[in-house]
């Protein structure tokens, strides 16, 4: 038990330990400033040269978010036309076929919006070059995306007035070859010596001891989950995601995978103390979803640990735990850890069945996708936190007396209206579809989706619109949702998860920067504060949380009660 | 202010008017409150059709429901109904002095006795003692004393007169002697008063910026809490669970900020006439939350910072002239001065023993202050010169004279200058006598005001005419954050718009005409009644009182709006945590009887379990009613603490106060059934 304990507590402290330095080398990434990694100067150049920007030009809000845009277009054509004919594309060792159109709408774009619901399995589902060309790559195209629009929010910040908020394209590639991909070749190599495959070979066939037959799929793996855990990505290249043994072979890996899940995330938040010299108001926003992260983690890692009631009433022996759906090599306590980390994130790998998970867990772990701002996706957790801070700070604002301000700039309608934009959006994307899914499964026969019945069926349905919503990408499987409806709805939540908070959060970015500065005055409510904090963290709860109280009382809590 | 909230006649109209405002079209101004009405017919057509079909549930739950509902849009229409009726209440007591006075209007040079309601702008009339003024105007020709106590409630008679900055007279108030020709500055029925009686009643009310703002998020929690409501629906069927329409709509009318939503008109109406209160008109409701945000305060030293005007402290005689012969000087360039300076140097004279019927003046011309000579002074029989001035312009006399300015005068004059007092320079037959010390009076209480201010966060910026060395002084001792030292009108203009492009909002007092143009443009431009009527157009408020300090109130009452509505939003929102426990559970209990675990206020039935929350919701309002009129209590005690405090009572409070709140009603319903 103690050691358990200890593993995820070790995790847990290095990946906070990890973040605030690397927080601070992302805001000298951004800003410009000597880094160890400027030898790579020259190439930079070079990928700035042939695709012709100029990474000094300033863009404005709307100039950034067109850039932004434009290549999110431009990825999604890709990735569709390269899944569609991915059986007559080379490095397909294994003879898999093309995917389907509406299963090719459906990936190309969970990749693109840095989700990674996957409808299919990727044994058989892809190929090794849709693998690195459509799923590598948009791992790393979408974080930096994400990562990209904090830095040019970030900019915002970083001056009084300025019409301008850095140059996207600028951001985006800084994100990839000083951040992502630094990160990504040392992650792999300690997979590899980990155990984790990184061939271009097919199946590999052999005779088990047993005399069978037996056939195990591999391929270019440690490559691709390196980058699936830092850019928050989750998409795995097993059906089976990490909790395969090829994804992740040992205790080792798992503790590896799990840091890399958080690290960027938290890192975002020094690097915006950093980048705008409020490192104070950093501490608090960090010390919120901090706190928030340890109150979810301790719900659910007491739930697997202490093991199913049910189960063990008909004598089923629960002292490890409960253990249906996980690994042995892992335990229940790692697990939780990693449920909540990767639901918290945005993630959205799993090392384990979220399924089989207690139902408390998937209360928390729907949370955290409801709420999506403990960290977060990465860049965009941020963003969303800041929405919420939006609304603090305007409440908070009247109730001292004083048209609201947050650094300097004062908050009026037309950022209330943005922000209540983006808040409502989320209940709205995942309760009106869940509604429609359950309208057709009681109105409508044929729609074989629920591999459960009642409460936990309706998990499952709850869980999959707030796994797209968020852009998390986990399933608790369970359900079969590789057919049109799912295909198509999940997609089109995905693009409106995506693209609506990014551009709303940008644009508030954009029109705060050119909004005339104030400075400080004794009357000036302070961001920084507990008491701030705490306020930021009931606004939150009561706008995003709230809204979905009914729904988790008829399936999560429900189903929890009935135990 | 308590008999006001308690008054009869205002309760019986308020009541009325609360039916009238069910007007969906006055109500769908107030988006909250239009879709509780909207679901209030629902539930009136669900009732009527529950009499002849059983399939929407009991006629009594749906009608109970419905009255309730009902009783939610009287209570929000009857707060602002009375905040409405309160402002009348004193707009009316106003309007009386405004009641039909004849007028002798001037028409090529003939008296024509009109009405006053038939005057119109730029029309001249002329006011005999004993006359009511019959309209706002300026005077034009003649000096009279009025009695403006129907206005401001100050008996003291105050003098206007033509020409300078104290032309303007008010409607209603009274001539007490002489007489004055005016011409008319307003149309009729667009005087401030016009204006702001209009703004109480709600004609003319429009929301604020913030307001704006506030609605959105209002607006958002209601959509929201629609799309909970219509998704549960089929999540519901699901789970196998039969729910009433009245459950739905009775849940959602809960969830949606239906608190602050019934409140808000209110606590608008009564910022307004807490500023009317306290004798100020405002021409916008903007204009009292703008006070509120204030950063910067511009206040004239004189009257505000300090007892109107400066007062001989000392005399100092320089070497070679003796201490009475100076004296005697002083007093008897002094006698006809009729300045206060001059007054006050004669009673510092008396005081140090030196009796008026010893001084002789007879057969003396008195040298008056012109622009020209900067000075003032006697001519005695013996052709004494006395003068007395400022230092540069007696200092020029004395050299041009050929005469030497000794070295031990401007050394006192470095020292009473350093000393915050401004020196006057007495020269005898051009030859330099000594200097009398003149020292302003800082009014007292004023720092506490000014440190008041400072933890508000409001800049308080002192404008003077004085040096900068004596500004300085003053500045210090009365404890304002900066000063303009020899301020022209253009210098606070300059001022105003640095502090702006700062992003600082500014507000000043003001009462001539040359102040116009920078009440223009401050934020907060306030107006003395006394002043010019130019003056008095170019600000946002009028201050009857034409007190200096009043802006020191007009700052607290702003932000006690905005205040009053925060906490209630907070309170409004709070609310929903307990409503949820209370309603969820109740509606799910038949079908997932697990979910009494849920039931944590253990209420005795789904029933009355959706009754009690509907009736705290409704019944909420009118408790808040009082708190919405007299405003939360503001206290500068810095924006953090501010914060905490208002968090816990009205964060804290409103999570907590609906748990016990419900619970005692469902105690009380289970008595009943």
């Amino acid at each position: 038990m103690n050691t358990e304990f200890l593993g995820i507590a070790t995790q847990f402290v290095l990946t906070v330990a990890l973040s605030y330095p690397l927080g601070k080398y992302i805001a000298k990434v951004y800003k410009g400033e000597k880094t160890i990694l400027d030898f790579l100067k020259p190439a930079e150049t070079i990928m700035f040269k042939l695709s012709g920007i100029n990474p000094e030009l300033e863009m404005n809000w709307k100039r950034f978010l067109k850039a932004l845009l434009i290549l999110n277009l431009f990825w999604f054509i890709w990735g569709f036309a390269l899944l569609m004919t991915q059986g007559i594309l080379p490095l397909n060792p294994d003879g898999n076929i093309s995917q389907s159109l509406d299963l090719a709408f459906n990936t190309s774009i969970s990749f693109l919006v840095n989700c990674n619901l996957q409808h299919y399995s990727g044994e058989s589902g892809l190929t090794y070059f849709t693998q690195l060309f459509v799923v590598m790559l948009f791992q790393f195209v979408t974080a930096a995306t994400g990562m990209a629009a904090l830095a040019g929010f970030m900019k915002a910040f970083g001056e009084k007035t300025s019409k301008t908020i850095g140059n996207f394209y600028k951001y985006f590639i800084l994100s990839i070859t000083r951040i992502l991909l630094p990160l990504s070749l040392l992650v792999g190599i300690i997979l590899i010596i980990q155990g984790v495959p990184m061939t271009f070979e097919g199946k590999i066939h052999i005779s088990t001891l047993e005399g069978s037959h037996q056939v195990i799929s591999q391929g270019p793996t440690a490559a691709i989950v390196a980058i699936k855990q830092l850019g928050t990505n989750g998409g795995g290249f097993f059906g089976a995601n990490s909790s395969h043994p090829l994804e992740n072979p040992t205790y080792i890996s798992n503790f590896v995978e799990n840091i890399s899940i958080l690290l960027i995330p938290m890192a975002m938040v020094f690097a915006f103390g950093f980048f705008t010299g409020k490192k104070k108001l950093a501490f608090t926003i960090f010390s919120v979803m901090l706190s928030a992260f340890i109150i979810v983690t301790s719900i659910s890692v007491y739930q697997e640990y202490s093991g199913n009631p049910k189960l063990e009433s008909m004598s089923i022996s629960q002292s490890h735990g409960a253990m249906e759906g996980k690994e042995v090599r892992i335990g229940t306590v790692a697990t939780a850890y990693w449920g909540i980390s990767t639901t918290a994130t945005s993630n959205g790998s799993v090392n384990g069945m979220h399924d089989s998970m207690m139902p408390l867990s998937n209360m928390v772990q729907m949370l955290n996708m409801q709420v999506n701002t403990w960290f977060g996706g990465v860049g965009v957790g941020f963003l969303n936190y800041f929405t919420f801070i939006i609304i603090a700070v305007f409440i908070s604002g009247l109730m001292v007396g004083r048209t609201p301000e947050f650094l300097g700039k004062k908050i009026e309608a037309k950022e209330i209206k943005i922000a209540s934009f983006i808040a409502l959006l989320h209940p709205f994307i995942i309760l009106a579809p869940t509604a429609i899914a359950l309208y057709l499964l009681l109105n409508t026969s044929g729609n074989n989706w629920l591999g459960n019945e009642g409460y936990h069926g309706f998990s499952e349905i709850l869980y999959e619109f707030t796994s797209s919503a968020a852009n998390n990408g986990s399933g608790m499987e369970g359900l079969n949702d590789n057919n049109t409806f799912w295909n198509i709805s999940t997609a089109i939540i995905l693009v409106a998860g995506r693209y609506i908070p990014i551009i709303g959060q940008v644009a508030l970015g954009g029109l705060l920067a050119e909004k005339q500065y104030t400075s400080d005055s004794k009357g000036t409510l302070k961001t920084d504060t507990a008491t701030f904090a705490t306020l930021t963290f009931v606004i939150i709860m009561i706008i995003a949380a709230l809204a979905f109280f009914p729904a988790q009382v008829l399936s999560t809590i429900a189903e929890h009660l009935s135990l | 202010m308590k008999n006001n909230l308690l008054n009869k006649d205002q309760i019986t109209a308020s009541l009325l008017q609360s039916i009238v405002k069910l007007n969906p079209i006055v109500m769908i101004n107030n988006q909250v409150m239009f879709v509780v009405e909207i679901c209030t017919v629902v539930m009136l057509i669900v009732t009527l059709y529950s009499i002849f079909n059983n399939e929407f549930g009991s006629v009594t739950f749906n009608l109970i429901i419905f009255i309730l509902l009902l009783i939610t849009l009287l209570f929000a229409n009857f707060a602002e109904a009375i905040a409405e009726a309160r402002g009348k209440a004193q707009a009316d007591s106003l309007r009386k002095t405004r009641a039909d006075t004849p007028a002798r209007q001037i028409v090529d040079d003939k008296i024509n006795l009109i009405s006053s309601s038939q005057l119109k702008k730029n029309d001249i009339f002329i006011c005999l003692p004993g006359d009511i003024i019959p309209a706002d105007g300026e005077i034009i020709e003649g000096l009279a004393t009025i009695d403006e106590s129907a206005i401001t409630g100050e008996s003291a008679p105050v003098i206007r007169e033509a020409g300078g900055d104290k032309s303007s007279v008010t409607g209603g108030t009274k001539v007490l002697s002489d007489q004055i020709k005016v011409r008319v500055t307003t149309q009729p029925g667009e005087s401030f008063l016009d204006k702001m009686i209009s703004l109480v009643e709600g004609a003319s009310r429009q929301k604020t910026a913030n307001e704006i703002a506030l609605t959105i998020l209002l607006a958002t929690f209601t959509i929201v809490f629609l799309i909970v409501i219509i998704s549960l629906k089929p999540m519901a069927d699901f789970a196998g669970a039969n729910i009433p329409i009245a459950a739905f709509i009775s849940l959602f009318v809960c969830l949606i900020p239906t608190t602050i939503g019934g409140l808000l008109s209110a606590i608008g109406i009564a910022g307004i006439d807490r500023a009317f209160k306290a004798n100020v008109i405002t021409k916008s409701g903007k204009a009292v939350e703008t006070a509120g945000d204030i950063d910067t305060l511009l206040l004239d030293k004189t009257g505000t910072i300090t007892i109107g005007n400066r007062k001989a402290t000392h005399f100092f005689a320089i070497s070679g002239v003796s201490r009475p012969t100076f004296i005697e000087a002083c007093m008897i360039s002094s006698i006809s001065d009729d300045t206060p300076e001059g007054k006050s140097i004669i009673e510092l004279g008396r005081n140090e023993g030196f009796k008026m019927k010893d001084l002789k003046i007879e057969g003396s011309s008195i040298i008056k202050f012109t622009a020209e000579n900067r000075c003032s002074g006697i001519n005695l029989k013996n052709d004494t010169e006395i003068l007395k001035g400022a230092y540069e312009s007696i200092r020029q006399i004395v050299i041009q004279a050929g005469n030497f300015f000794p070295e031990d005068a401007e050394r006192l004059i470095t020292e009473i200058t350093s000393n915050g007092g401004t020196p006057l320079v007495v020269c005898i037959n051009k030859e330099i006598g000594g200097v009398i010390e003149l020292q302003d009076i800082i009014k007292p209480g004023i720092e506490d005001r000014f440190a008041r201010l400072r933890k508000m966060g409001v800049k308080t910026v002192m404008v003077t005419g004085d040096n900068p060395l004596t500004a300085k002084y003053i500045a210090e001792k009365a404890g304002v954050d900066d000063y303009i030292a020899e301020a022209r009108p253009e210098d606070k203009m300059l001022y105003i718009k640095k502090e702006q492009e700062n992003g600082k909002l500014v507000a000043m007092m003001g009462d001539g005409t040359n102040d116009a143009p920078a009440l223009a443009q401050a934020n907060v431009g306030v107006a003395m009644n006394s002043g010019t009527q130019a003056a008095k157009e170019a600000g946002n408020m009028v201050d009857l009182d034409s007190d200096p300090t009043k802006l020191i109130e007009i700052v607290e009452i702003g932000k006690q709006l905005l205040m009053t509505r925060g906490s209630l939003t907070t309170f409004s929102i709070a609310n929903d945590i307990a409503k949820y426990f209370a309603i969820i559970p109740a509606i799910f209990i038949i079908a997932i009887p697990e979910l009494t675990a849920l039931n944590i206020m253990q209420l005795h039935s789904p029933g009355s379990a959706i009754i009690s929350a509907t009736i705290f919701n409704a019944i909420i309002i009118p408790i808040l009613i009082p708190l919405a009129l007299k405003g939360v209590k503001y206290k500068p005690v810095g924006a953090s603490a501010l914060l905490r405090r208002n968090l816990l009572i009205y964060g804290l409070g409103g999570i907590i106060a609906p748990f016990i709140g419900i619970k005692i009603i469902d105690l009380l319903i289970g008595l009943l059934f």
